[in-house]
């Protein structure tokens, strides 16, 4: 069978979501950033919210966000995006507001933000790209980065003596009874790809049926700031960054209850 | 012989050879071309397109969206 005759539309089982522009994203190859927003694109596509939809961009790498995903987007000042969005959602209740954020802008500058956001329980969405680094600013420590991790800052590898200890936020996220649904996924292969989406799509329901904030934290990668390749870069975090930061759900019930853990 | 057929088409110019298509491919269908696109980046293509069977895992890990995929009954 020629390749011809299988390139027909009728055969088409993967192409790139409706609500992705066509603008090639900045973001460095390999990059986890890419996969993650075309999640988000197709479940806005395929549930039909691309009219209804309102992203808060953060301070990062993703402040680009609004490039490439189209929607409606409101830029907040660093770590300030569950504040913008608490606003947003508030003042627009028909709509589906999620904020985008890395972990420096969310468990640093942004770590009141966020947990007040959560303890409110307001009904957003909070997407959490959790790579241990300051990507865009060259590769500084990060709250989230690793005892030992050699970043721009840690020459010598992150001192928990000097440092402190690298930061659970997820798991502090899940101790709050405003949040429904606190899960930790990654996008590294296609089988973690899907069942991030299958998360995400569950969180952004959640949203919709107004049972409080869902946070979906995606373990991922920075393979400029790392020092890697892309491939290397995968691979490492599989075995370094995965058993800190153990993939699951945290938390999946409504609003008002405490969580198990 | 497999019994369905896949094949991968590859945006050379929204390509960044990153490889993790390559790597997430279970029957080594895809390679990284020797040429490079107008960026300078070593493009992804199909290297054995006749072991392709079109499951979509490179299409899913690819952070560029630039892979298109198509599945067909053999005949």
């Amino acid at each position: 069978m020629d390749i011809k005759e299988i390139i027909k539309p009728e055969n088409l089982v993967y192409q790139k979501s409706e609500v992705l522009n066509d603008d090639i994203m900045h973001y460095c190859p390999g990059c986890s950033h890419g996969v993650v927003h075309k999640i988000l694109a197709e479940l806005i596509e395929e549930m039909g919210l691309q009219e209804k939809t309102i992203g808060i961009a953060p301070v990062g790498c993703a402040v680009f966000a609004y490039n490439y995903i189209d929607i409606d987007w409101q830029e907040a000042a660093h770590g300030r995006a569950p504040a913008v969005a608490t606003g947003v959602a508030r003042v627009n209740p028909d709509n589906f507001v999620f904020t985008y954020q890395g972990d420096g802008d969310l468990a640093s500058i942004g770590a009141a933000e966020i947990m007040h956001a959560c303890n409110r329980g307001e009904n957003i969405l909070v997407v959490f790209i959790n790579n241990g680094i300051y990507g865009m600013t060259g590769g500084q420590m990060a709250p989230t980065t690793l005892e030992g991790m050699v970043t721009a800052t840690t020459p010598y590898g992150r001192n928990v003596d000097l440092n402190g200890y690298p930061m659970k936020i997820t798991n502090l996220i899940a101790q709050l009874p405003g949040t429904s649904y606190v899960t930790r996924q990654a996008v590294h292969t296609a089988a973690t790809a899907r069942k991030c989406k299958r998360s995400l799509k569950k969180a952004i329901q959640n949203v919709l049926d107004k049972k409080g904030t869902s946070f979906v934290e995606v373990v991922s990668t920075c393979n400029s700031g790392w020092k890697m390749s892309p491939v290397e870069a995968n691979n490492w975090m599989e075995e370094n960054m995965i058993p800190y930061y153990p993939l699951g759900d945290l938390k999946d019930s409504v609003k008002g209850e405490h969580s198990e853990n | 012989m497999a019994k369905v057929k896949g094949a991968v088409v590859v945006d050379k110019e929204g390509c960044k050879g990153c490889s993790l298509c390559v790597e997430a491919c279970p029957h080594d269908v895809l390679a990284l071309h020797k040429e490079v696109n107008s960026k300078g980046y070593h493009y992804s293509y199909m290297e054995n397109p006749d072991a392709c069977i079109g499951c979509a895992n490179c299409g899913v890990v690819c952070p560029d969206t630039c892979i298109t995929i198509y599945r067909a009954k053999a005949s």
